[in-house]
């Protein structure tokens, strides 16, 4: 059951009036103007065990990604396709606030909006990777832990997951006897687009974007759009308990287009260097 | 997301006889659960959702309670024979970010802070579902809100908006969600003019998705006047339209 929550860090109320004010002045606390997209890290290739794998740092956010493909049943209704199964966790190493135990609605929802930007935006073409269609198909994990939390996780989870299966290579499967054999060869997986997820927060009345864990703990309200390579959008989740006008909305959604362009090409140029 | 055959035909009419701009039928009752405090069924299109509220009541377990305002609580959950398929009565990851966006549509409009130290619960039944379930599901329960006497800035009004046959249609059926480009859900207050939930799966350009938001909006202001309707029926019954002339 979902249930409203006491923030998990507590903000002081001198520190909340001294972020609004250097908001509403342009300027945030750590320095940065309200379109400030905090400095990005990539580093893939680092887990040799996985089939793909990449590390994100935004700011002290910090995510790895690992790919493990095998071959399993396609889901219903989805016979002649491979599986894409994401999952995404936040690790008690993550933060103070954070405890081990089963994934909480905020890590759920985390998991979910990072799939779905992957899924809507088709960045692999999954119909490639059915081997017998109906029966055997590719099964692609993406796993995903946040090792250090600071804000902005879903920003920072879908870079990770993107990167790590840009990084990836997919074994070639061979049938036979209507079993799946490795042949021991590496394929590039079918990629379509690069998805890059954007989200900015509201407080008060301003707008900005990739906010630290002490901003997202004074937002209003959050909005998550994620656009694919031809800079259409693909998939959009609004989240906290704060309301968008349509004109807010309507300005986020160019925002979410340009600097998610820059970010692209950020990575692409960084899984390019990684493998 | 693969078109497998036309979704509007040539006379402009969707898979279940509407025009692009044409809602489904909607039915709301207010107060169908006598033990709840507040409490609405609602049929949109094939989907019959109920939404009962209870509370403001003692929160359980207490520490769960916040000293300067009210816990609010919702669960989403599709009962087994909702579905084509059998599904799973346990809670899915689906269902969990449902209750989870959905709490966050329905709290703008609460004044929470009018009742410290209490739990707002708020339960939503799919009995059987169509496409856009967490839509009816948030309208309903804005209604049940409503029927608990809860203090209200506004009502909330869901409805979806998406792209269909490179069009862009109001208020996504099953078929077009499985079939179809792109599906927005949207929560609206009407009279703050706030957007309370957006979500999107599928591919828009830019224009589509201004206009498909524009859709929504104005599906959810045809969806208001139906809750408004079945509120003004449940309190003022046979003396509604002598209400409504005033």
């Amino acid at each position: 059951m979902s249930s409203s929550r006491r923030s998990t860090i507590i903000v002081e109320h001198l520190r909340k009036q001294q972020m609004w004010d250097s908001i509403s002045k342009g300027k945030r606390l750590d320095g940065r103007t309200l379109d400030e997209i905090r400095p990005i890290e990539f580093e893939v290739g680092l887990i040799k065990k996985a089939n793909g794998s990449a590390r994100v740092k935004l700011g002290n956010s910090e995510v790895v990604a690992g790919v493990k493909v095998e071959t399993g049943e396609p889901f219903e209704g989805l016979e002649n396709k491979g599986a894409l199964i994401l999952s995404a966790e936040v690790l008690p190493t993550a933060s103070p606030y954070i405890e081990p135990g089963p994934p909480d609605e905020e890590t759920v929802e985390l998991a979910r909006v990072v799939d779905r930007g992957i899924r809507e935006s088709e960045m692999l073409d999954l119909s490639k990777l059915a081997l017998i269609p109906g029966e055997i198909v590719y099964v692609i994990f993406v796993d995903c832990s946040v090792i250090n939390a600071d804000g902005n996780l879903f920003d920072a989870t879908s870079y990770a997951a993107v990167s790590a299966l840009m990084n990836s290579k997919l074994p070639v499967f061979e049938i036979r006897d209507r079993k799946a054999v490795d042949t021991g060869e590496k394929q590039n997986p079918p990629l379509t687009t690069v998805p890059i997820s954007i989200t900015a927060v509201r407080i008060g009345e301003s707008v900005i974007l990739d906010p630290t864990a002490e901003e997202e703990a004074c937002m209003d309200a959050r909005i998550t759009i994620t656009t694919n390579s031809d800079q259409n959008f693909a998939a959009v989740q609004k989240g906290s308990t704060g309301a968008f006008t349509v004109e807010q909305l309507k300005r986020a959604a160019p925002t979410a287009r340009i600097k998610g362009e820059e970010i692209r090409a950020k990575l692409r140029e960084s899984t390019k260097a990684g493998k | 997301m693969t078109q497998t055959r036309s979704l509007i035909d040539e006379n402009g009419k969707r898979t279940d006889g509407r025009t692009g701009d044409q809602l489904r039928e909607i039915k709301i009752t207010v107060g169908v659960i006598k033990n709840a405090d507040g409490s609405a069924f609602i049929e949109f299109g094939m989907n019959k959702i109920v939404a009962a509220v209870y509370g403001p009541r003692e929160v359980h377990p207490k520490h769960m309670a916040l000293p300067d305002r009210c816990v609010l609580r919702c669960r989403y959950h599709m009962t087994p024979f909702s579905t084509d398929t059998r599904k799973n009565p346990a809670p899915s990851r689906r269902e969990v970010e449902i209750s989870k966006v959905m709490r966050e549509a329905l709290e703008p409009s609460l004044m929470l802070e009018d009742y410290p130290r209490a739990a707002i619960d708020v339960y939503v039944e799919v009995l059987q579902a169509d496409g856009g379930s967490r839509c009816a599901g948030i309208t309903a329960a804005s209604v049940a809100l409503a029927d608990a006497g809860i203090n209200m800035r506004d009502i909330v009004s869901a409805c979806a908006a998406g792209k269909v046959d490179d069009r862009i249609v109001l208020d996504i059926n099953d078929t077009e969600d499985k079939e179809g480009d792109a599906d927005m859900p949207v929560a609206y207050m009407p009279h703050l003019e706030q957007v309370t939930l957006l979500q999107l799966d599928g591919v828009l350009n830019e224009d589509q998705f201004n206009q498909c938001l524009d859709e929504a909006v104005k599906g959810c202001k045809m969806v208001y006047e139906v809750q408004r309707k079945a509120l003004m029926q449940k309190y003022f019954g046979n003396e509604t339209e002598l209400k409504e002339e005033q």
